[in-house]
């Protein structure tokens, strides 16, 4: 391998002053900044980059550029990184994909001689039979062989994606001179702009072209970067445009994270993509040493590579004429030029690693390097199709244009026609002033839209019609085939032989020749292809190209990692305002939804024993709060708990219900009044959310002429749960001007005072462990000081803080269920044991007409409690319950724990109706597929289920 | 990820709403039978075209409200009951 860098070129991107080193396949070699690693790797000679998917054959650069179907590369531990387009960085370690053992002596090839049990639908024909080989071998070696890079399962993240939300009044998708000439213009007409370029740098096909069209660069990239309101993003790509124009853009070399997902909403999306060289359809037309014009113009221009040695050149067009003076201007012999405008073709390629040989139409055999094409454009029109357009094709011309595009979205550049440098940015130019005219119109009319702001003084802009002078298609040949078969699409390994026999198999529509053949499905997503594999099939059937069609072209525009489309995730975490204390007196934490909280302190069972015995605290914060103001809470009570509401007297709680309107239950928790017009409703810890938007669901839509007014006061209020038979005492001891004495204040009561100094703190009382106990609900602001002084007063009466699993513990030994844990989907109020509490005589309230028919049901699940007959056994929660003498499931142990008062095993389960009387056998199959007996319990409760504990 | 025009805030993205479904007319749960509120419960229309549909602006004001989107295309219009 010799050096092929050329001396200095005008145009070229590389700084001949740096030196940066990388390794390819394990060897060292070294490149300037501004190289791509492919240009790097062809100054150094590298000829090979990679083998097809299916035959393994070697394979060289075809485009150089970002299409490049033949220069995926593994840098590191990313793969299918697009050589043609990454800008090499000093260290990187660059290896050869789809080769092994190695690229030199790939086994793979061996496929050639096979072919034909890989040609079209091998996937639906081979590897069927039998079925037990798949896993066994065909998997396997199917595997060594897969394409692609490598993902080790060790692979750590590379660090944080990151999203950002833009609302450009105009994204201009394409920074060539049509696409600059737009943004600026649109910036002139005061939109605000983003303009997003794929490549490293501006410029599009003028950063290759002669010294006018760097002229032309020069003088557009200043004005850009010298205009305000335009946000340039290089190395960047459009991948999608959605519903009202939200557009997706994939930023890469961003200073601080790998990628970035901006979702733009869009005023006006100009798409200005230019056009991609299609690939010539003869055989040998993958053979290293087959390039494309552009592909040999970027390789001298911008990089200053000599692509060979002797080039034959098949032209069809401007770009191959100028490929042709570029080569000779680089010292490479142009031995041939066939000139496919007067009919002039080329036939085939020969050569092993290397063009050695072209064949011509004529009969000449030409020794030579390298075979240049330069056979047409395809338009790129995904964001087109996208926005809903179906391109149609334009025999004349050879390409597919736009049809009909929605208002906020435009097309310029190549796209849309042909023209000289200065027509195209002409075209430009017009359509980002329509654009932006558009664009600042919307941005008027949503103004208006927000009741709350400042109405515009301003009239909003004048509706203009479409009048751009609308660019020229120029004539140009068809040329898509060859009269020999090569490939249509490098990356799938597809030729066009395989298209004709699926179409004779019948798959002779192209989205279904697509799927048949994955042609166009690879990593180039039929950028290169489609319009390829569309002649071969119209060739085939005797059609136009315009009545074949094309597939429709779907996000992404190009392949996006899975790390930018996570991103990073906004969940905040919530903590009490007790949290830290908690952590500095041994709190272990669990994380309950979006809260932080602590499980326990070391021993729950001590915890639960400690609160049947002397007195315990717990931080219930989480519990859903929502402050309920105003004359018809008592209507909205009644409306949305199965329960009756209208007499609660000042003073008093109560427990409530909820469901849904299906019957089932929702949620539950108590709601206190604590003045004529004004109650404290509390909810489930994960049910708080809901709650809120459920009752103003019902306000605002339903009974907006109830007078309510719902406030979530969830975090405001810190909420401590005092349990245990001695919590009066504590009480007594910090509580200034409340009687806590049991006449003055019963169970099921309300009260605000004063406790430990801060005042306002209402106090109810209620249990949910069955103990006497008092919760208080402090103002945030005070609560560490309310619960330091519960502990520092206490500690005579054996306080001690308890978590969660106590807490859990003593509800099941109290036998209080959980909303979601003990009920599920299925759990009417009256099967889930609150057939007592429902009142089905009101006039309404939310499921009524579910819950009178849920009464008549005798099929439903019940709720029971529940003990295995051996007491040291606790069934795993979840675990069934199954018929005796067979698998049977006729339910399941919703909770399960050991109780330390009762020192045996307590549940709670959901049993078949005929098993839920008091004292049936069931039969409980636990995880290890052990079956044990367990007796069905007259109450819930296993520990007083006469509540004698709490009312004292 | 459409934007949908909240009465109070303005257009935002529909990530930023919950969209609550088909506008249905609730029954009278008293004397309705439990055929028309199952229909109410669980039948939509779901056409290819206009519907009446209430949103939630979950973050923003909180407020309920309904628009008229048409399904097949996403184009929005203000609803006469909003």
């Amino acid at each position: 391998m010799s050096s092929q860098r050329l001396p200095t070129r005008a145009g070229e991107l590389i700084d001949r002053s740096t030196s940066l080193s990388f390794t390819w396949n394990g060897r060292s070699f070294s490149g300037h900044e501004g190289d791509t690693i492919a240009s790097a790797l062809a100054a150094a000679g590298v000829e090979v980059f990679s083998r097809g998917m299916k035959y393994h054959r070697r394979r060289g650069i075809l485009t150089a550029d970002h299409w490049d179907p033949n220069l995926s590369v593994q840098v590191g531990d990313e793969p299918n990184v697009r050589a043609g387009s990454r800008r090499l960085v000093d260290g990187m370690q660059v290896s050869a994909q789809n080769a092994w053992p190695s690229l030199r002596w790939d086994l793979g090839t061996a496929n050639q001689l096979v072919g034909r049990f890989l040609s079209a639908g091998f996937y639906y024909k081979t590897f069927m039979r039998p079925q037990f080989l798949w896993h066994n071998l065909y998997q396997r070696i199917l595997r060594k062989f897969a394409p692609g890079g490598r993902v080790h399962w060790k692979t750590g993240t590379h660090g944080d994606y990151d999203k950002r939300y833009a609302h450009p009044d105009v994204l201009v998708a394409g920074g060539g001179p049509a696409g600059m000439a737009a943004a600026l213009s649109a910036a002139e007409a005061g939109a605000s702009v983003m303009l997003v370029e794929q490549e490293p740098e501006l410029g599009g096909h003028l950063r290759w072209g002669g010294p006018d069209d760097l002229t032309v660069l020069a003088d557009l990239r200043e004005a850009l970067y010298s205009t305000p309101g335009i946000e340039v993003l290089c190395d960047s790509i459009v991948t999608g445009r959605y519903d009202h124009n939200w557009v997706a853009v994939m930023q890469r070399s961003h200073p601080v994270v790998p990628e970035r997902l901006i979702k733009a909403r869009v005023g006006s999306l100009v798409v200005a993509p230019g056009l991609v060289e299609r690939p010539y359809v003869f055989a040998g037309n993958d053979i290293p040493g087959v390039m494309l014009a552009g592909a040999v113009r970027r390789l001298i221009n911008l990089w200053a590579v000599k692509p060979g040695s002797r080039a034959v050149v098949l032209s069809a067009n401007a770009e191959g004429d100028a490929a042709v003076a570029d080569l000779e201007s680089a010292g490479v012999a142009v031995i041939a030029v066939l000139d496919a405008r007067a009919g002039e073709d080329i036939v085939q390629v020969r050569g092993r690693g290397r063009v050695a040989s072209v064949q011509t139409g004529d009969g000449r055999t030409l020794k030579a390097d390298l075979l240049v094409t330069a056979t047409g454009w395809s338009a790129p029109t995904s964001l087109l199709n996208m926005a809903g357009d179906r391109p149609v094709y334009d025999k004349v011309a050879a390409r597919y244009f736009p049809q009909s595009l929605p208002d906020n979205v435009l097309a310029t550049g190549g796209i849309e026609g042909d023209g000289s440098t200065a027509e195209l940015a002409a075209h430009g130019r017009e359509t980002g002033a329509l654009a932006a005219q558009r664009a600042l119109r919307l941005r008027h009319e949503r103004r208006t839209q927000t009741a709350r702001s400042v109405r515009p003084e301003s009239t909003p802009p004048a509706s203009v019609p479409d009048n751009r002078i609308p660019l020229r298609r120029s004539p140009h040949p068809e040329c898509y085939r060859s009269t020999t078969h090569g490939l249509v699409d490098y990356s799938e390994d597809i030729s066009s032989k395989d298209l004709i026999q699926a179409a004779g198999e019948g798959f002779d529509s192209i989205e279904l020749m697509k799927r048949y053949t994955t042609v166009t499905m690879g990593p180039g997503q039929g950028k290169l292809e489609t319009v390829n594999a569309a002649a071969v099939l119209a060739e085939v059937r005797a059609l136009d190209l315009a009545d074949i069609g094309t597939t429709v072209w779907r996000p992404p525009f190009s392949p996006v990692s899975l790390g930018a489309l996570a991103g990073r995730i906004f969940e905040p975490v919530r903590r009490s305002a007790l949290q830290d204390w908690h952590e500095a007196n041994g709190a272990t934490n669990l994380l309950a939804g979006q809260w932080v909280r602590p499980d326990h302190y070391g021993d729950p069972m001590a915890e639960a024993t400690n609160v049947r015995e002397n007195v315990g605290l717990i931080d219930v914060t989480p519990l859903g709060k929502l402050d309920l103001r105003g004359p018809d809470v008592a209507n909205l009570l009644n409306l949305v708990y199965v329960n009756r509401w209208q007499k609660l007297e000042v003073g008093r709680v109560r427990y409530g219900a909820m469901v849904t309107e299906d019957g089932v239950v929702s949620d539950d928790g108590v709601t206190g009044r604590l003045a004529d017009d004004h109650y404290l409703m509390t909810t489930t810890s994960s049910g708080a959310g809901a709650v809120w938007e459920m009752l103003e669901d019902w306000l605002q839509t339903y009974r907006p002429d109830w007078e309510v007014h719902v406030t979530p006061v969830t975090g405001g209020l810190t909420s401590i749960n005092v349990a245990g038979p001695r919590s009066r005492d504590l009480l007594e001891r910090l509580v200034e001007d409340v009687d806590l004495s049991a006449d003055a204040f019963p169970y099921f009561s309300v009260r605000t005072g004063t406790v430990s100094g801060v005042q306002d703190c209402i106090i109810w009382r209620i249990g949910f462990t069955g103990e006497l106990s008092y919760e208080i609900h402090v103002p945030s602001g005070y609560s560490l000081h309310v619960w330091e002084s519960l502990v520092s007063s206490g500690s005579d009466l054996g306080v001690a803080p308890f978590g969660i699993e106590a807490q859990r513990i003593l509800r099941l030994e109290k036998g209080h269920y959980i909303v979601g844990q003990d009920t599920d989907g299925l759990s009417k109020a009256p099967t889930a044991g609150l057939g007592g509490l429902v009142k089905l005589d009101k006039a309404d309230t939310i499921g009524l007409p579910e819950l009178r028919a849920a009464f008549e049901r005798t099929d439903l699940p019940v709720l029971v409690g529940l003990q295995p007959d051996d007491p040291t056994i606790v069934p795993e929660e979840a675990c069934q319950i199954v018929a005796a003498g067979s698998n049977e499931i006729l339910g399941r142990v919703t909770s399960s724990r050991m109780s330390p008062t009762l020192e045996r095993s307590i549940c709670l389960a959901q049993v078949d109706p005929s098993l839920a009387s008091a004292g049936t056998s069931v039969t409980v199959k636990l995880v290890d597929g052990r079956r044990i007996t367990a007796t069905v319990q007259e109450h819930h409760a296993h520990v007083d289920p006469e509540g004698a504990r709490q009312r004292v | 990820m459409i934007v949908v025009p909240c009465p109070n805030c303005g257009p935002r993205n529909s990530s930023d709403l919950r969209n609550a479904g088909e506008v249905v007319a609730r029954p009278d749960p008293a004397t309705t039978s439990l055929t028309e509120w199952r229909s109410y419960l669980y039948l939509r229309e779901n056409p290819a075209g206009w519907v009446t549909e209430t949103w939630y602006c979950r973050s923003g004001c909180r407020r309920y409200f309904t628009i008229e989107r048409n399904t097949s295309t996403n184009e929005i219009r203000e609803s006469e009951s909003s």
